[in-house]
């Protein structure tokens, strides 16, 4: 029983049914939809020939182009390593002061090493490298374990209590946790190691800190406090902290110990990335100690 | 509303609520050293409540009325009224989590509130919370009016609704727990997944009865397009949540899938959940609320059939476009981006007979905010797809992917059609269902028009530039063949744009609440009017609301 009427606005006629109040019209689909719909299909059949697109049993149609994501990437890696080749071969043969002294070679390596940095290092050791709370500074000439190219190089090679084979092992003892040194003494000692760097300490309390420190510290940290970098040790007798220089800050870190890490990055960035990260690092610090 | 209920049915709905009350138990008793037990004890208060508000009204009288006589609309008015706490709710968590992107320390170094943790509740809040409690209320609505019949059970669709909600909570409160099978729009755990299929095998039941019982000889559009919703959404949520859970006792569960097979599977799902969630059952609304409010026959009903077999039959092919440069094979990313690109005209098909809809109302447009959520709405729908279209191909995709251009365009979407048809429908809806005069203010309707869409405009245009300024910095190469940009470099570049999408978000939230408070006055202050003919009966009796051309 449908009964078809016109709308009086647009002159067609409804298909008939009604729901609710709701009628249709039975408007013919536009011409401009079957071009669309014409055009759009057409440009998928052309990819359909010219890429890969449809599974088979065992394979797929390959395309006419021949073309696969695959094979891109390799071949625009390989495009892009070899564009760079000009500038990276020279930073693979040249040594770390030779680059520093060449101004063309350092512009690149810098702004290479601006996305490197920041990427990879700045996570800890902030954009600008000077460090932050339990990260150590890479701006200054304070190094834990050596700040000269070939030291930098290895330690961003095994990484430092990482999971390399040949990692860099250090660890400050939990004094107090482990129940070394009782509490009053961790606060004489504290006392004694901030008198290093010029805090003003009565003498009887010095000289009980020192005793402290001699059968403790001073196996990793030095019999003058200066430090080792043979056991990345730091230095205790200059303003440089890593976790604070403040008595509150000492005393954690002789009660609880401390032991950061960095990982390696042998298995991330390339010999050369890490040589251009070094040179980066040497160049910074060059610039802030000048 | 109890009493509407036969004693019988109180009966069964106290037993339905006995029986999840005591999977509740199992699941506490099961899962004590694991989230799964909190969530038993979610379970369990929920069925406490159910079975509790059954019982102090078990000894009201039988029904009185013939039910033959009316159509059962309790179900959608708590349904919308639960979607519109869940739209502030869930908006809320949006601009929370865009806030922590700006800044970060809104965190407040808890771990529930990490953005990891809150970013689901938000998508799940406005998409499942907001959106699908807003598509069961008008479902029923509409599959009542154009069948011109009765529910055909009464517990059915309270079990429908409130088993829906009880996963949405189920859900939403493992996330701050950190229970999550970490796919995307999927990240219930196996539990609430299991809980959800018999919930929407029940909606299923229901629905297909309702139009079996039908006084038209045609099923109208809007009924096509939620039984698309209904069916698709249950194959892709059964398919992709597939998994073995780890033991009984814990939520933890492995998927089905592994590597490039479980990408695939879960984009699949998850552009499917954008085809048959937010567009299938979102143009049913439309295809009812529109031409009603505006007064107009549907343009074209060729077209609409043009547009609705267009979406259903390309949308499945799509998903793979969200996979493009990835380890998936080329052939299958061939494959996505043509259908992506097909799937545009009939898309653009349903957008385009909505606005020619309007011809001959277009003055109403002007004066009416409702119609104009539903005519803006309209046409974010067609923007978004072309976007969607436009994005799909690879070399644009190279440009877009993993960018803010994708929260920019799926916010396009969500918020300007997903969010603003719903509104539309909801303020058409409210003075018919709770047999009102009209809205309680049409000023609020207003003022909520121009901040939705003065945030949708804003969040779009912000995550716009951020996500082109990312994707450009990240393939900016320096003269010696490196990259120019770190990430840190693109997000102290994006820092504005975050500000200005939570802002967008804001306005957008306090229109969303602004709306849920004209809702409830309405309820509560304006006068009572019974609407004409809003009853079942036989087609025979009414005349087309067309009049004949003389």
């Amino acid at each position: 029983m449908a009964v078809r009427k016109r709308d009086p606005l647009t002159g067609h006629e409804t298909t008939g049914h009604e729901w609710d109040g709701i009628t249709e019209l039975n408007t013919r689909v536009p011409r401009s939809i079957w071009f669309f719909v014409f055009v759009t299909h057409l440009w998928a059949l052309i990819l359909w020939f010219l890429l890969p697109t449809w599974p088979l049993i065992t394979t797929y149609t390959k395309g006419i182009l021949g073309i696969d994501q695959r094979d891109e990437v390799q071949e625009s890696i390989v495009v892009a390593n070899a564009a760079r080749a000009d500038w990276t071969d020279r930073v693979d043969a040249l040594p770390v002061a030779d680059i520093l002294g060449d101004g063309e070679l350092m512009a690149r390596v810098t702004n290479t090493a601006h996305q490197l940095f920041g990427d990879n290092c700045a996570g800890c050791h902030g954009t600008a490298a000077t460090g932050g709370p339990g990260f150590p500074s890479l701006a200054d000439d304070d190094w834990l374990w050596g700040g000269d190219p070939d030291t930098m190089m290895e330690t961003l090679r095994v990484g430092v209590n990482a999971g390399h084979p040949d990692t860099r092992v250090s660890q400050m003892l939990a004094f107090g946790r482990d129940g070394i040194l009782g509490r009053e003494e961790i606060r004489t000692v504290v006392d004694y190691v901030r008198s290093l760097s010029g805090a003003a300490i009565p003498a009887e309390r010095a000289a009980a800190g020192a005793e402290i420190y001699a059968a403790n510290c001073a196996s990793c940290h030095g019999e003058d406090g200066r430090g080792s970098t043979e056991l990345g040790a730091p230095n205790l007798t200059d303003d440089i902290w890593i976790y604070g220089g403040d008595a509150a800050s000492l005393f954690t870190t002789v009660h609880d110990g401390r032991q950061g890490w960095m990982p390696t990055w042998e298995g991330r960035l390339t010999e050369t990335e890490r040589k251009i990260l070094t040179v980066y690092l040497q160049d910074i610090q060059r610039k802030a100690t000048q | 509303m109890m009493s509407k209920l036969t004693v019988q049915e109180r009966t069964g709905a106290m037993m339905i609520s006995a029986l999840v009350g005591l999977s509740g138990l199992l699941m506490a008793a099961a899962g004590h050293n694991d989230a799964m037990g909190a969530h038993g004890w979610i379970v369990m208060a929920f069925a406490a409540v159910m079975f509790f508000i059954v019982a102090g009204k078990l000894d009201m009288p039988e029904p009185a009325e013939d039910r033959a006589a009316s159509y059962y609309d309790d179900p959608t008015r708590v349904g919308i009224v639960i979607a519109l706490v869940w739209a502030v709710v869930g908006m809320f968590m949006g601009v929370w989590v865009a806030a922590q992107l700006a800044w970060p320390d809104l965190r407040f170094d808890a771990a529930w509130s990490s953005f990891g943790r809150l970013r689901p509740v938000h998508t799940s809040g406005v998409i499942f919370g907001f959106g699908g409690n807003a598509l069961i209320a008008t479902s029923f609505h509409i599959m009542q009016r154009t069948s011109r019949a009765r529910m055909p059970n009464q517990v059915l669709p309270w079990f429908v609704l409130m088993g829906y909600n009880l996963f949405c909570i189920v859900a939403a409160s493992g996330y701050v727990m950190g229970v999550t099978q970490s796919k995307e729009y999927a990240e219930p755990e196996w539990y609430a997944d299991l809980w959800l299929v018999v919930v929407w095998v029940a909606y299923f039941v229901l629905y297909i009865r309702t139009l079996a019982r039908r006084n038209e000889p045609h099923i109208y559009v809007a009924n096509w397009y939620y039984l698309a919703f209904i069916l698709v959404v249950a194959v892709l949520h059964i398919v992709n949540n597939l998994a073995v859970p780890a033991s009984f006792m814990g939520a933890k569960s492995y998927s089905a899938f592994a590597g490039v097979q479980d990408a695939m599977t879960q984009w699949w799902y998850g552009h499917n959940a954008v085809a048959f969630f937010l567009t299938s059952g979102f143009l049913g609304m439309l295809y009812y609320f529109l031409p009603k409010r505006a007064e107009r026959p549907i343009y074209s009903y060729r077209l609409s059939i043009l547009s609705f077999w267009g979406i259903v039959f390309f949308y499945i092919w799509a998903g793979s476009h969200h996979l493009h440069y990835t380890a998936l094979p080329h052939w299958v990313q061939t494959l996505g981006m043509t259908f992506s690109v097909m799937l545009l005209v009939p898309s653009w098909a349903s957008a385009g007979n909505a606005l020619m809809t309007l011809n001959g109302a277009w003055h109403k447009v002007r004066d009416d905010a409702t119609l104009r959520f539903m005519m803006v709405a309209a046409v974010f729908y067609g923007l978004s797809t072309f976007e969607g279209s436009f994005m799909a191909i690879r070399p644009v995709n190279g440009l877009s992917h993993y960018t803010d251009w994708t929260v920019g365009h799926v916010h396009a979407g969500a918020m300007g059609w997903v969010a603003l048809i719903s509104f539309g429908s909801i303020y058409a809806l409210a003075p018919v269902l709770w047999r009102r005069e009209t809205m309680y203010s049409w000023k609020a309707v207003e003022w909520h028009f121009w901040l939705a869409l003065a945030g949708t405009v804003i969040y779009v245009f912000a995550m716009w530039n951020s996500g082109i300024t990312q994707g450009l910095m990240w393939r900016t190469y320096t003269e010696s063949g490196t990259l120019s940009y770190s990430f840190v470099d693109t997000l102290v570049a994006m820092h504005p744009y975050y500000v200005a999408r939570a802002f967008g978000g804001l306005l957008f939230l306090i229109g969303a609440a602004i709306g849920f408070w004209n809702v409830i006055m309405t309820i509560r202050h304006v006068p009572r009017r019974v609407p004409e003919l809003d009853y079942p009966t036989s087609s025979e009796a009414l005349e087309p609301a067309v009049p004949a051309a003389e």
